[in-house]
């Protein structure tokens, strides 16, 4: 049980994760598109003023990002539940939250390459300049997401498995969201103002603890919630 | 077969007398503390007798917090020792917590209407509340929709060691978002003349607490047993419902 192997553990629930995602594409493909619908959609309920949608851009990528990221979680163990995957899964040897930690990986790969596409096209959109602060706001995008995808695997976990699961998923997981929500919209929107007050510094800290502070309660968690 | 069910039907006997009782009493408390309330504080300059809201609203609101610290302590034994009781425990908690909180929510929402103009504000205090809500009326949804007992236990307790974890955060982070609740109310920022009274009125609530807990909890156990039963009768092939 060193932690080389539970690293080379962790890699192949990712890696294998991954694969059936590159191979289908199915989901992916399907969540982007929905995601940029989402986009347009509140353009179409906030719209057309230009300034009226570059105040809103922050708090709306972020929403998109919710809603379509919850989509992805599902997925990441209804592949598990055919045929008894996910009982052949739990019988490798080695520690549960390699498991856990496996699924954590591709979903934020997932997450962030469905960023990687909606980011740029809502600065287009919304008309919002991220020239001088793109590293700073790749930071925040990376912590909030990460917070994200740390809580809604580990919600996925039960709310895939129990009979409503398309209504539990997000009623269990958006309200322990918030203080990334806020978190997130905050540093992002005053980092696209020009953070005058140099308020984005507090933001940031409080998603590296909400970040640390569920990701380990997960691992020591999640062992007792997969089991069967 | 049948007889075996009437047996244990018969096994779910009668409320205990201490229970009867003590429900009794925490009723008089309650109805005590608010008689004593209204007859001894005078109103409030500003406010009134909208003030006396104040004798249900705050109490209300301590008692569901005691209430979610109860969950999450009784998640956290029911992890460790795999207790049936404690996940009972923390489920009864659970419902009465989320009660308690649906309470204070109203209740600051009937005083905030005449007092600050508005019936809702993005206030810290206000929005964690309503956040810590929702977060046991998850719990309680994850509870009615997953059948197995021990998964149910297993997963909500997870769900309500989270919740509680996330107290905090949420109240911290709505804080630093916005901020308009006068300062809370505890006996020490209170003049004298309601200090006696809301003391007494979060007394009267922490028996109210301590006895919705207590039916809920001698309810979750009658309703195990019962699924037992069924599950039972279900292996022995009678078709037989409870």
């Amino acid at each position: 049980m060193s932690v080389r192997s539970e690293a080379g553990r962790v890699a192949a629930v990712a890696w294998k994760d991954l694969t059936a995602e590159r191979r289908s594409k199915a989901n992916f493909n399907a969540v982007l598109f929905l995601a940029a619908l989402m986009l347009l959609m509140f353009g179409f309920a906030l719209g057309p003023d230009t300034a009226t949608l570059r105040t809103a851009a922050a708090g709306i990528v972020w929403l998109t990002v919710l809603f379509s990221g919850t989509l992805a979680f599902h997925r990441s163990y209804q592949v598990e539940l055919e045929r008894g995957a996910l009982e052949t899964l739990l019988l490798y040897p080695g520690g549960r939250s390699s498991i856990f930690l496996g699924k954590l990986l591709a979903n934020l790969a997932f997450v962030l390459l469905v960023e990687a596409v909606l980011i740029p096209l809502a600065t287009v959109l919304y008309d919002v300049p991220v020239g001088r602060v793109t590293w700073m706001l790749a930071v925040v995008v990376f912590l909030g997401t990460f917070g994200f995808v740390t809580l809604g695997t580990f919600y996925a976990s039960m709310a895939s498995r129990s009979r409503a699961r398309e209504v539990l998923l997000p009623l269990l997981l958006f309200p322990m969201l918030v203080p990334v929500l806020v978190a997130a919209v905050e540093a992002t929107a005053a980092l696209l103002g020009g953070d005058l007050m140099a308020e984005s510094g507090r933001w940031v800290r409080l998603l590296v603890a909400f970040d640390v502070i569920f990701l380990g309660a997960a691992i020591v968690a999640f062992g007792a919630v997969i089991e069967e | 077969m049948s007889e075996r069910i009437d047996q244990r039907r018969a096994g779910v006997e009668r409320a205990p007398a201490w229970l009867v009782v003590a429900s009794a009493v925490a009723l008089a408390a309650v109805i005590g503390a608010q008689i004593f309330g209204f007859r001894t504080s005078p109103p409030d300059m500003a406010m009134g007798d909208l003030q006396k809201i104040m004798y249900v609203h705050v109490p209300a609101a301590w008692n569901a917090f005691l209430a979610f610290f109860v969950v999450f302590w009784a998640s956290v034994v029911y992890l460790w020792r795999r207790t049936e009781r404690a996940d009972l425990l923390a489920a009864s908690a659970a419902e009465v917590g989320a009660v308690f909180t649906g309470l204070t929510l109203l209740l600051g929402s009937i005083w905030g209407r005449p007092t600050w103009g508005v019936w809702w504000t993005w206030d810290a205090r206000l929005t964690s509340t309503a956040v810590l809500f929702i977060i046991f009326v998850g719990y309680l949804a994850l509870r009615s929709f997953t059948d197995d007992p021990d998964r149910r236990g297993r997963w909500s307790a997870a769900v309500g060691i989270f919740g509680a974890l996330n107290v905090p955060i949420v109240y911290m982070s709505v804080r630093w978002w916005r901020t308009l609740h006068q300062v809370q109310s505890t006996p020490e920022t209170l003049s004298p003349a309601y200090r006696a009274a809301l003391r007494l009125n979060g007394l009267a609530f922490l028996l109210l607490l301590i006895v919705f807990i207590a039916w809920r909890y001698r309810a979750a156990r009658i309703e195990r047993r019962a699924e037992l039963v069924a599950e039972e009768a279900a292996l022995q092939g009678s078709g037989l419902h409870v």
